[in-house]
């Protein structure tokens, strides 16, 4: 429990990715079997308790210390968890440090009474970190900003396989992952991946180099169909088993029972989540309010109606496709959204085209309907197979030109681990103007990438140099009408946002160009952007 | 029998002893002022007269230059001095060094003042020595039960096996330049750690007074003049607010690590941007708090500053009559 502890604890306060691989990894190698299999059940959200409700611990702490303390500790640290854990006045007697297999094995046949009982008395016997600990593992939140896919890479790394040899076979395995560590310090053979549902790890494709690309490329090596502006999914339906996964192996069934319920053809599905009505999509705004939650009801559903855009076929009944060329897997895929009866499952249409200025001007000036809200287009060489990863050469994504707007520099924050120094976090803003006809910025986005290392310590010089606030790791700077620093930003979409006060939030923004020379007052206004939302369905 | 607030009365210059005409830490120049630990909002320039230990006035000047006050009174430990009937005698406090409490003596009233102090071990000073007492005068800096702050070793070794984990980061602690840095320095030493350890220039004179008082921190190496990659692997000390700072650029990849009792709360980490938290501080914690008030069993208790509140309701819960005296100019230390 101790070496999870301490784990949890530097993850939580660790920004870089290769630093939480490396913790990770050195945690999986020094860790004996079973407890690092449950923690990496635990870090890949495979283990759940719901063992010990909030209200219950601090039940149970008030029951041992002051209220007025513990109430005016609990204000002073503003997290439950990490206040009781931190308050907590042990009592003394033969404790001894559980480990975290023990803390699994013997919540999962307790009663909650029973589970309580345990739960104090371990708290008893571990320091401050292991108690903040447990109480993250048994309350059911982690938060150590760590994705599954992260901690299936440090597996991985530690066996010195590719990540995709790991998803293939996760879904086969169950924790606490004997089989898995065996294989991947050369104790044993892959374990099989034969569980009837299981993920495939996904292809996913370069973006073209314009200037270099087309050049050696012949177009009639190609396919081209519309970028959806979805999320990649995976649908299976094999032998009994329908689950739909995110592209990182994440099962999200149960977020969308409509379209599981929908799937009834027998193979793998590739294709693109949206909302649908009608065999049209909607924008990927209406998407995001179905995103992100544990469960769907009726009402949800029958407000954003969700379905798959099938673009590749990976099993047919129990053939594996993945190594036919695409053509082959095209063909197939053809028939059995065909033979759907569905109306959770439509084809990706293939745009047909005779060379790459065809392809460009249809990329420029999509047509009316479902292009117009797609993201650009995906270039398929037909020979393909199916790999896993980003392999260069079978598929392109080509994206459509990004939107730009001028916008101000508002705020800066500090960035993390190799930025510390710097303040690269930018928060920027458009003009508004009020009934009364006054001018002011509005924040619009943020964005922490798209430029250059010299760029980025001219940008720490500016906001230094120009810092008329400070609140914590943020700096406001100088921006009004006579005097800022113009950022032109390049974003991929718009949405509408309750959270931003502009009532607008942007797509994958970032820095494309710094505007030194660009007057503030002739920063991008308000209006500018919301023609932009409409004329993107939105 | 006599009210100890005829012996000792807050004022806004400071705690005022009227009977002997003096201050305890003043935070505004005074005639008389008796100086418990060299941090500058404590011990300030420009007194009359500062009377303190020999390695406090020592700091004084280090900090201020020479002349810093009209003139000194050095009292060593255990020594006392004493103006008309008021005797005042110097115990440590085991805060930093040279840190002291001071014990003031009128009439058959004994009252002392804490000052900053701490109860565990600290390599750089002697420990904390109670002193049987009518009235304690006790800081608050971390007067909250959330406070617990772990062993110094455990966090010495956090840091060490971080060092190890990642050879090619520089770890940057950062930490308090008057007593942290030396005791994290000290530390590390103990612990083994004898390669050279890169130091902020804001550290350098109170490094080599540590040293003149006898406390050997081993190799030290300015980090301006080392390369990157000769940084790698290596650990370097600088006062906090350097690390948000362009001199930070010159570490490969730096671990942003912050040795202060608020490290506790992750909150108050992640806010700073740091990345390896280590609880060591120079306060007592509140089990300290608490339990040298158990210890010394006062017959009252003052509270000076930090979370009067917190620890006013420990001693109401406790039996011991207690009041906040709400003294102003006190910062928030360890920040």
């Amino acid at each position: 429990m101790r070496a999870f502890a301490q784990l949890l604890d530097r993850l939580s306060l660790t920004a870089s990715r290769n630093a939480k691989l490396t913790l990770v990894r050195d945690f999986l190698a020094q860790t004996p079997d079973p407890d690092r299999g449950w923690a990496l059940a635990a870090l890949t959200g495979n283990l759940t308790f719901k063992a010990a409700k909030p209200a219950a611990i601090r039940a149970a702490v008030e029951a041992r210390m002051d209220g007025v303390l513990f109430a005016w500790s609990y204000d002073y640290v503003g997290d439950l968890a990490e206040t009781v854990a931190l308050v907590w006045p042990a009592r003394p007697g033969a404790n001894r440090e559980p480990e975290l297999s023990e803390v699994v094995d013997s919540l999962a046949g307790a009663t909650r009474l029973e589970a309580q009982a345990l739960i104090e008395g371990w708290l008893d016997a571990l320091d401050a970190d292991g108690r903040w600990a447990l109480l993250k593992l048994v309350t059911g939140a982690l938060r150590v900003g760590l994705s599954a896919r992260l901690a299936k890479q440090a597996a991985a790394d530690l066996g010195g396989v590719p990540l995709a040899e790991v998803e293939e076979i996760w879904h086969a395995v169950a924790p606490p992952y004997g089989d898995l560590f065996a294989w991947l310090e050369g104790r044993a053979e892959r374990p099989t991946a034969d569980a009837p549902g299981r993920f495939r790890p996904v292809m996913l494709a370069q973006a073209v180099e314009e200037a270099s690309d087309f050049a050696k490329l012949d177009p009639a090596d190609y396919a081209a169909e519309w970028k959806w502006d979805g999320i990649r999914v995976q649908a299976v339906s094999e032998r009994g088993e329908r689950r739909l996964y995110t592209r990182t192996g994440e099962v999200i069934s149960d977020a969308f029972p409509d379209v599981v319920a929908g799937l009834d053809f027998e193979g793998v599905i590739d294709g693109e989540l949206v909302v649908m009505r009608d065999g049209a999509i909607a924008p990927f705004a209406q998407l995001q309010q179905r995103l992100n939650r544990k469960t769907a009801d009726a009402k949800l559903m029958a407000k954003y109606p969700a379905g798959v855009r099938a673009y590749d076929l990976l099993l047919e009944g129990e053939t594996d496709l993945r190594a036919l060329p695409f053509a082959e897997r095209r063909t197939r895929l053809e028939a059995v959204v065909a033979a759907s009866g569905s109306d959770r499952i439509d084809l990706s249409s293939l745009q047909p085209f005779g060379n790459w200025d065809d392809l460009a001007r249809l990329r420029a000036d999509p047509p009316p309907g479902d292009p117009r809200c797609a993201e650009g287009l995906m270039l398929k060489r037909w020979d393909s197979p199916y790999l896993a990863g980003r392999p260069r050469g079978p598929w392109f994504k080509w994206k459509r030109d990004p939107r730009l707007v001028d916008a101000v520099l508002m705020y800066a924050q500090r960035g993390h681990g190799k930025r510390s120094s710097f303040y690269s976090d930018y928060t920027f803003g458009v003009w508004r103007e009020d009934e009364a006809g006054v001018r002011s910025l509005t924040p619009v986005g943020k964005a922490y990438f798209g430029f250059t290392d010299e760029e980025l310590k001219r940008l720490d010089a500016f906001v230094r140099d120009n810092t008329i606030e400070r609140f914590g790791p943020v700096r406001a700077v100088r921006a009004d009408h006579d005097f800022g620093l113009v950022l032109e930003v390049a974003f991929e979409g718009l949405q509408r946002s309750t959270r931003h006060k502009s009532g607008l939030a942007m797509r994958f923004p970032r820095i494309s160009r710094i505007r030194w020379d660009k007057p503030a007052r002739e920063a991008d206004e308000l209006p500018t952007l919301e023609r932009m939302l409409a004329a993107m369905g939105g | 029998m006599i009210q100890p607030q005829s012996l000792l009365c807050p004022r806004p210059a400071g705690l005022y002893c009227p009977p002997g005409d003096f201050y305890i830490d003043p935070v505004r120049p005074v005639e008389r002022a008796v100086i418990t630990h060299g941090h500058a909002d404590h011990a300030r320039a420009g007194h009359g007269l500062a009377v303190a230990t020999p390695e406090t006035l020592a700091i004084m000047a280090a900090r201020y230059g020479e002349g810093f006050a009209g003139s000194v009174r050095p009292l060593a430990y255990g020594e006392t001095v004493s103006r008309d009937d008021v005797e005042v005698t110097l115990a440590p406090a085991g805060h930093v060094l040279g840190s002291a409490q001071a014990v003031v003596r009128w009439r058959g009233l004994t009252m002392v003042v804490s000052g900053d102090y701490k109860r565990r071990r600290d390599p750089t000073c002697p420990p904390f020595e109670p002193v049987p007492c009518d009235v304690f005068v006790t800081e608050a800096t971390f007067a909250l039960p959330v406070f617990r702050h772990p062993p110094d070793k455990g966090e010495i070794v956090r840091l060490l096996d971080s060092v190890a984990q990642f050879p090619e980061r520089c770890h940057v602690v950062g930490a308090y330049s008057l007593g942290k840095a030396q005791r994290v320095i000290r530390l590390l030493r103990e612990a083994g750690w004898d390669a050279p350890i890169f130091v902020h220039g804001a550290l350098e004179r109170l490094n080599a007074l540590y040293e003149s008082f006898g406390i050997d921190l081993g190799p030290l190496a300015p980090a301006t003049t080392a390369t990157k990659t000769a940084l790698a692997g290596q650990i370097a000390i600088a006062p906090p607010s350097a690390l948000a700072t362009p001199w930070a650029r010159r570490f490969p990849d730096p671990v942003d690590a912050f040795a202060s009792g608020w490290m506790r709360i992750r909150a108050r980490a992640r806010q700073q941007g740091v990345e390896l938290p280590l609880i060591i501080s120079d306060h007592a914690d509140w089990d300290e708090l608490t339990g040298t008030l158990e210890e010394l069993s006062p017959g009252e208790v003052w509270i000076t500053h930090g979370r009067e509140e917190a620890l006013a309701r420990w001693c109401s819960l406790n039996g011991l009559p207690a009041r906040a005296l709400a003294l102003v100019g006190y910062e928030d230390e360890e920040d």
